[in-house]
């Protein structure tokens, strides 16, 4: 295969939009892994399960999919604080309990999938916004709005993260407790309580990462275990726990995989994610940003 | 009791278990059999690594599949029977554990159990495009009626089978009551202590890794046969991960009896519930009792005889 000018240029501006949707998805994973040491594997599931209620939304009120995340995000904090408490009661006031608690959301994403099966079948599905099917064209440049506008809802959102761990009280006691929470009682934060907050926060990213998954390509409940080796490699590339490490983990994995989509063949992409995952633990395990 | 006649009593019952079912005489019992079998195989497997060193693998899928496309590979090439391909299925996928083993197990647990769950979806990738093992059209290989000595292809099958799972239990209770079960014990309950104390605790986690992977590619490779047509989706199904690690789960994932128990147990009720009511069913029970077991139950049916 001859490689073209445009050709290639047009692999890098998708590699780059999806890495971009990409650091959405995985930047939930990577509050829970690297802050809250929740090993949440469930984290892909979890916006599949976003981005069906989207479709319900959309297909029933039409509203505009983003905006149905957008106004997901609440029901989805709920749930995820709710689910904290589970995961603190049954497995961390036990203690060294990482490997059940592991089990436990392994668990989890099974159940949600066979439900997502018996509720909406196996069919793919898909949401309509006018956005989804127009493409922008500079010349040989193509620019699909179905990658553009989630690449932009993601940047926005991961802004929005960064500058809540950065600029709030509450930020800075999520990143203090993955550092020290016996620090975190001294002045008198309660470490499970702001566990409970960032996890629940962590959850609310994965409704606007559903969205984001529905606009940018039809919809199949087991969709989620395809993204699982893509967010961890990004997690563990980045450093786990850092937004700029996740950002440029996510977009790097995305240029890669789709220049080996585009040169090499599409069926090949989900090899990409591994091989870093397996790289990185191999090499360089605390990541690119990592703190060790 | 030594190792010795735990082998005999084992191969006693095997034996009995055998001469029963040829009595009875009905080949759906064989063909139900086989698959109670086959997990009572993947969760012993899974055990020797995930319940005595405490290292999840989420990929049984991946190992088990392997497995099934070694038989397929072999019999294309070279026509290899059954008997053959067992062991080179084992020896596939205990390679692929010790290399996967090596990149991940210097680092935390979580580490390897979230690198198996990625291997599951590669080795699917690479399944599929392999168009030698049928690709994503899947294989078709059709079994003759009888099985080579006596009876049914299926009671020949649940007959391999049958063997397969007495020598993963022998070998599972072996592997427990040596030094290097005492060592994974070690590793589970406190890998730096462990580590401090001489135990040599890479090559351990790695001798469990190779195991138990080679067990699971066993397991898998009479697959395409008892399928009679193989493809990527259903081969590489999570079902199989799931299932088989919500059997040592629920009996137990301290003792080789634990897999056993849970194995029988939760294998016999999906198989009278596959029949009774849906599969989708079937699959939702079997996650339920993973995750309320895991809660609630964490040294599972074992444990609650266990009064200490």
């Amino acid at each position: 295969m001859t490689i073209t000018y445009p050709l290639l240029v047009n692999a890098v501006i998708t590699g780059l939009l999806m890495g971009g949707f990409y650091a959405a998805l995985s930047v939930g994973a990577t509050v829970a892994f690297g802050l809250l040491d929740i090993v949440n594997i469930a984290h892909p599931t979890f916006a599949v399960i976003g981005a069906y209620a989207v479709l319900v939304l959309n297909r029933t009120f039409n509203i505009d999919p983003i905006l149905a995340g957008l106004l997901l995000t609440p029901v989805f904090y709920g749930a995820g604080t709710l689910l904290y408490r589970v995961y603190y009661h049954f497995f961390e006031r036990r203690g060294d309990d990482a490997m059940r608690g592991l089990a436990f959301f392994f668990g989890l994403m099974f159940l949600a999938e066979v439900m997502l099966i018996m509720l909406f079948g196996v069919d793919f599905r898909y949401v309509q916004a006018p956005y989804i099917t127009t493409t922008l064209n500079y010349g040989p440049i193509a620019l699909p709005l179905r990658l553009a506008v989630p690449f932009a809802g993601s940047l926005l959102m991961l802004i929005a993260l960064e500058l809540f761990l950065k600029k709030t009280f509450i930020g800075h006691a999520i990143v203090a407790v993955a550092q020290d929470p016996f620090a975190l009682r001294l002045v008198a934060a309660s470490p499970v309580r702001i566990k409970r907050i960032a996890f629940g926060v962590a959850c609310a990213s994965a409704a606007l990462a559903g969205a984001f998954i529905i606009v940018i390509e039809p919809l199949q409940p087991a969709v989620g275990r395809d993204f699982i080796g893509r967010v961890f490699a990004i997690c563990v590339f980045g450093g786990l726990g850092s937004l700029p490490g996740t950002v440029v983990a996510a977009i790097s994995l995305g240029l890669v995989e789709n220049l080996t989509t585009v040169f090499i063949g599409p069926s090949w992409s989900p090899a990409v994610a591994f091989g870093a995952l397996l790289a990185t633990l191999a090499w360089r395990p605390s990541g690119l940003f990592g703190r060790s | 009791m030594g190792n010795w006649r735990f082998l005999a009593i084992a191969v006693s019952v095997a034996a009995a278990t055998f001469g029963v079912g040829v009595w009875i005489n009905l080949d759906y019992l064989f063909f139900a059999g086989y698959v109670i079998l086959q997990y009572v195989v993947l969760a012993t497997a899974w055990n020797i690594l995930g319940g005595y060193a405490g290292y999840m693998n989420l990929g049984v899928s991946a190992f088990f599949a392997l497995g099934a496309y070694t038989t397929v590979a072999l019999e294309t090439a070279l026509k290899l029977p059954l008997p053959l391909t067992i062991p080179a299925a084992g020896v596939v996928a205990g390679v692929v554990g010790l290399g996967m083993g090596y990149l991940t197990l210097r680092l935390k647990g979580i580490y390897f159990a979230i690198a198996t769950l990625a291997l599951a979806v590669v080795a699917e990738t690479f399944v599929t495009n392999w168009d030698y093992v049928g690709g994503s059209a899947g294989a078709y290989l059709l079994h003759p009626l009888r099985g080579p000595w006596f009876g049914s292809y299926t009671e020949y099958l649940f007959l391999l089978m049958l063997i397969l799972a007495t020598l993963s239990i022998v070998v599972a209770r072996a592997v427990e009551r040596s030094w290097i079960g005492y060592g994974l014990t070690a590793i589970r309950d406190d890998e730096g202590a462990a580590e401090a104390s001489g135990v040599p605790t890479l090559r351990l986690k790695l001798f469990a890794t190779a195991l138990s992977g080679a067990l699971m590619g066993m397991a898998g490779a009479p697959l395409p046969y008892y399928v009679s047509f193989l493809e990527p989706a259903s081969a590489f199904n999570l079902g199989y991960a799931v299932t088989t690690i919500a059997m040592p789960m629920i009996g137990g994932t301290k003792t080789w009896l634990g897999p056993l128990i849970g194995s029988l147990l939760l294998a016999t009720t999906q198989q009278v519930a596959s029949v009774t009511i849906s599969s989708e069913v079937n699959l939702l029970v079997v996650g339920v009792l993973l995750v309320g077991f895991v809660m609630l139950a964490p040294n599972g049916i074992v444990g609650w005889f266990q009064r200490r």
